[in-house]
């Protein structure tokens, strides 16, 4: 029998029609976006896409709630700034270094917390990364209260440099496209497939053979890895590697954000950290209430808007976005 | 003066009380969340955030009503109880049968709502809560100095710790707890209100942390921060004392106390994550918690 996909026709093997559209449209807004907006504020909400892309593979894939994102995201974030202020590298090696973080954490994080299934996991990772916060504020090369300032954005292969806000743009776009095309990969991969798989019923899945904690423990660390990225890369963004990005409200805001925008969805996570992201600049006057409108958006998702915005949206129009 | 491994006894026993204090808060706060967790199925992120909001009242009931300490020990954890059941009635009873992490998130919601509106009107600076007169002063031990309202503190927690215990596992109403728990749709079948049951449950488990929260009032300074700071702490040591028993949640919360208080002795720098580093090693050692059965 011939297998039709519910779905609608692939195309060029980039999941579904609608995904395919949905990746244009993207692409089209951040390449025109810096000439209509504030490059400096795109750029960082594109870091934060890509942290909240990191951290929905997990949750939204594989069904694992990590509460303490921010341990890979702000770790990363200061050695990249390290190496690339104290050791003076050039800000690819930076960023790499820094996604190399968050490997390595997400390999020790993740060996420890899928040892424990449902809540236990998430009070774990949110443990680990309160561990690591408190490493940061100890530890001399971190800065400490300071944090590492006036991080240089150097230049890319000896010519672009990277000080100009436009070249920078263009230069985060890049690895912005690259790190949503990997997500969007293993999401779309066979190895994804086990995941989700594993998301639905693992003892299922154990019972057809995969070895689901290596399964989980891979995703962890891809999501780790991802997460660095986008901190490393914040970190050349906004010049600074700080304690913010290492605290507990961080790694609750990349939750917030890809709630708001959809869990298990493509885009929902991209969405839903500009959505963040615009709110916390637009109110940033009203102080303290920030939290408390946080707190509320929290509870209005969680009782009446599970699907977020991307998740909605792909329901009404019936369509994978 | 006597030492012990180089240490000062005054200053061995000084920090080992202070680890106590401490270890009964986490005792008091774990048992809350494993209560709760029993009966709910949600792991209560709002549980700090309620600590927090019972050392808030007791500082407002102080000052502005003239309300002392005593009956605030007793209206604090009965009206932040009451609020939370109606938190039980208006969220919670609606994620029963969603995934986990939805109570998680939601509580989390819950948790920002309450610090934030707490530091709008409070600040983030401590605010002092005066000790009340009765328990002020001390006795000396002899090998160490023993304040009055510490000494209160290890003695109320341990009584309202194995109170609970005993209230669980030891009476009827502990019974038809640990059946819902078990089976709530069977229980149900013989007649009894699972429904009620659960939302008294939630009552109870907030009024214990709004109760730790007025003890805690003359101790630590009262702040909107106290009650985050103190949660993720708390979480580790669910992790591994494991939540499937009462007994270990108040185990593994004095001991603990104890083992961070050690540590601000003898190494401390690392007082702050000993607890993290040894739920990373109990998840090495036994997966499955301490106290745990499976996972």
């Amino acid at each position: 029998m011939k297998h039709v996909d519910p779905l609608g026709p692939r195309v060029l093997g980039f999941g579904t029609q609608s995904q395919t559209v949905g990746f244009a449209v993207l692409v089209v807004v951040l390449i025109a976006a810096p000439f209509i907006t504030y490059p400096p504020f795109l750029m960082e909400c594109m870091c934060f896409a890509l942290f909240a892309l990191a951290f929905n593979l997990l949750v939204g894939y594989v069904g694992l709630l990590s509460f303490g994102h921010a341990l890979y995201f702000g770790w990363a974030s200061y050695v990249a700034a390290y190496a690339a202020k104290s050791w003076g590298l050039p800000p690819i090696l930076a960023i790499l270094a820094g996604t190399l973080t968050g490997t390595v954490l997400g390999l020790i994080a993740g060996a420890l917390a899928i040892r424990r299934q449902g809540i236990y996991f998430a009070m774990i990772t949110l443990a680990l990364a309160q561990m690591m916060y408190f490493v940061a504020l100890r530890v001399p090369f971190t800065g400490g209260e300071d944090g590492i300032q006036s991080v240089p954005r150097g230049h890319v292969f000896g010519v672009l440099n990277l000080a100009n806000d436009t070249t920078m743009y263009f230069f985060v776009l890049v690895i912005f496209i690259a790190g949503f095309l990997f997500v969007h990969r293993i999401i779309h991969s066979p190895f994804g497939e086990v995941l989700k798989a594993i998301r639905e019923n693992e003892p299922r899945a154990i019972s057809l053979g995969y070895k689901t904690e290596r399964y989980k423990l891979m995703a962890f660390v891809l999501s780790a890895t991802v997460a660095g990225l986008a901190g490393a890369t914040k970190a050349l963004v906004v010049q600074i590697a700080s304690l913010t990005d290492v605290t507990w409200q961080m790694s609750g805001d990349v939750v917030l954000m890809t709630l708001v925008g959809g869990l298990g969805t493509l885009f929902g996570p991209i969405v839903g950290s500009f959505v963040i992201l615009s709110m916390q600049y637009k109110l940033a006057w009203i102080g303290q209430w920030v939290l408390v409108i946080q707190g509320v958006i929290f509870v209005v998702c969680v009782l009446l808007f599970r699907r977020g915005i991307v998740g909605e949206l792909a329901h009404r129009l019936r369509i994978r976005l | 003066m006597h030492t012990i491994f180089g240490v000062p006894t005054m200053a061995l026993f000084g920090q080992l009380l202070i680890g106590l204090i401490n270890g009964s808060f986490y005792a008091l706060l774990s048992l809350g969340l494993a209560v709760i967790f029993g009966m709910l199925n949600i792991i209560n992120f709002a549980h700090g955030a309620q600590y927090m909001l019972g050392a808030v009242a007791a500082y407002l009931l102080l000052n502005y009503t003239g309300i002392g300490y005593w009956p605030a020990l007793i209206i604090v954890p009965i009206v932040i109880g009451a609020i939370g059941i109606l938190i039980e009635r208006t969220f919670l009873q609606w994620l029963y049968k969603l995934d986990h992490l939805y109570g998680l998130l939601l509580t989390f919601g819950l948790a920002l709502i309450i610090e934030g509106v707490s530091r709008n009107y409070l600040g983030t600076a401590g605010l002092p809560y005066n000790l009340p007169d009765s328990l002020r002063g001390g006795h000396n031990l002899g090998f160490m100095f023993l304040p009055n309202y510490r000494a209160w503190v290890i003695g109320v927690s341990l009584v309202v710790c194995f109170g609970t215990w005993f209230a669980i596992e030891r009476t009827r109403l502990g019974a038809y707890l640990r059946a819902a728990t078990e089976n709530p749709t069977l229980v149900r079948a013989f007649g009894i209100n699972v429904p009620r049951m659960i939302t008294l449950t939630y009552g109870f488990g907030v009024a214990l942390a709004a109760f730790a929260g007025v003890m805690a009032a003359p101790i630590y300074n009262v702040s909107p921060n106290m009650g985050s700071e103190l949660i993720i702490v708390v979480f580790a040591v669910v992790v591994i004392g494991g939540m499937g028993s009462i007994l270990g949640a108040i185990l593994s919360g004095f001991g603990l106390g104890i083992v961070e208080g050690l540590t601000k002795v003898f190494y401390p720098e690392a007082s702050s994550t000993v607890i993290f580093v040894v739920m990373a090693i109990v998840l090495l050692v036994r997966p499955a918690g301490l106290f745990g059965r499976g996972t």
